[in-house]
């Protein structure tokens, strides 16, 4: 049987780590490549990078803190943020990332997922969707992309299930509405999600306490949790949250 | 000094950052006058069999031959599917027959890709698992697996519904379907013991 994950995120921003709620309002949490290290060192399940400039210039940049990442982690990252193309994929597997993840590329080509998917098996290929709780429809979200910054009129559950079928390995679901507010996960939205498909899906923005995390297993369905603001800043360690989560019957890598 | 194998799939990279991490030189190299005064050999590999075996071209035979001349050899994933005599992924591809065995697809009725930490039961005579104690999760990625028909092999078991042989040690050869390079501290540890192997092996042959 396969351990439910514990996964740090780290945010990356001109080769910082930072936090912010709900996409905005960043605050400084430290190094990538230490933070990474001691989250590896931790014993934390996997790690994910996500480059929050992605412009031309800082893909340069990320392909070097990949490479600096991998020389001490020895934990799988996701490495995601402006990926476009098969290329750029290539180049970050290359680097030393397990897995690339993929949001608003996927979104305008859906084919770089089946494309990404037949080159490099469905293992390393991550669809990231930002959703936002639709206004007008009830019980429903909206995929975001760019960032979050540009609402779509596209399902999240559709397209979730939609990137199954062309070769996503995995989903990691971030709600933009709970997102850095430490208030608990969106589990209604995770819930609609796993229930929808058949891969792993990690579920992402909210984490405040250890019972978010609980609940977000237990009731979301989800494979994985996500987590920032709650590890950054020490609020609990890994080993923590681990036992934590052991001791209420949940499989842990410990 | 180890060896790691340089050929053209994936995590080769990954598998010399850890080893000098723990302070152990390793070497990536597709030399056969190094491959053939390493203390040991380590052949990793994210690829599918085929594309793999292929690509290890001639080294495959040096390899082999080292290996029986009892050069320690340490398999990693496809590596580790390698030492077998044959796959069944996209074809029937031979391996390289160090172990009794074949290697097909995980068998239907769970999640496939095999993708995340699984425990492992760790026999107390395997000497990769030295220090380690009775059982440790270690990280996987795969969808094909090996069925070990060897009477001389010790095989440690992860339960994934069925049981799976997540590691082998036939005398001076092991193998591990997990990632050590991957799987944290537990996995360090893994590495560290290959290369006690390797220096314990080497110092023996070594006259005074």
């Amino acid at each position: 049987m396969l351990t439910k994950r514990i996964i740090p995120c780290l945010d990356v921003k001109d080769n910082r780590v930072v936090k912010g709620v709900n996409f905005l309002n960043l605050r400084d949490a430290g190094d990538p490549v230490e933070l990474g290290a001691r989250y590896s060192d931790e014993g934390a399940d996997e790690l994910v990078f996500l480059d929050i400039t992605a412009t031309i210039r800082s893909r340069k940049t990320i392909v070097e803190l990949v490479e600096k990442v991998a020389e001490n982690v020895f934990i799988p990252f996701t490495v995601g943020g402006g990926i476009q193309t098969v290329e750029q994929i290539d180049e970050l597997l290359r680097s030393g990332a397990e897995k690339v993840s993929v949001n608003t590329a996927a979104v305008a080509n859906p084919d770089l997922l089946a494309e990404a998917a037949q080159r490099f098996g469905n293992q390393c290929i991550v669809l990231a969707i930002d959703a936002r709780r639709s206004k007008i429809r009830p019980g429903k979200w909206h995929v975001c992309i760019k960032a979050g910054s540009e609402p779509t009129d596209i399902d999240v559950v559709e397209w979730a299930v939609r990137g199954e079928e062309l070769g996503a390995g995995e989903i990691l679901l971030t709600s933009m509405d709970a997102d850095g507010t430490k208030a608990g996960y969106d589990n209604e939205l995770n819930k609609a999600v796993t229930d929808a498909v058949n891969i792993p899906v990690i579920a992402s923005g909210g984490a405040g306490t250890l019972e978010h995390l609980y609940d977000a297993i237990v009731d979301g369905g989800a494979d994985a949790v996500l987590m920032a603001s709650i590890t950054h800043f020490e609020n609990y360690t890994i080993k923590q949250i681990k036992e934590y989560l052991r001791d209420r019957g949940i499989p842990m890598n410990l | 000094m180890i060896v790691v194998i340089d050929y053209n799939v994936g995590n080769v990279k990954s598998v010399c950052n850890a080893f000098k991490h723990i302070g152990c030189e390793a070497k990536l190299s597709r030399e056969a006058g190094v491959i053939e005064n390493a203390t040991g050999i380590v052949l990793p590999g994210v690829a599918a069999f085929g594309y793999a075996i292929s690509a290890l071209g001639p080294l495959a035979e040096l390899i082999k031959s080292l290996a029986l001349g009892g050069k320690p050899l340490l398999g990693i994933c496809v590596g580790y599917q390698m030492l077998f005599e044959s796959s069944s992924e996209y074809g029937r591809h031979k391996g390289l027959g160090l172990v009794g065995g074949n290697v097909g697809s995980i068998p239907p009725g769970r999640v496939i890709p095999h993708m995340g930490w699984n425990l492992v039961e760790l026999p107390k005579d395997m000497d990769l698992f030295a220090g380690l104690g009775n059982e440790k999760h270690f990280y996987f990625a795969h969808s094909f697996c090996a069925e070990v028909e060897d009477a001389g092999a010790k095989i440690a078991y992860a339960d994934y519904g069925f049981e799976l042989a997540a590691s082998v040690q036939k005398a001076n050869i092991y193998g591990t379907q997990f990632h050590p390079e991957k799987s944290g501290k537990t996995g360090l540890k893994v590495l560290h013991n290959f290369a006690d192997i390797c220096k314990k092996q080497n110092g023996e042959k070594t006259p005074k």
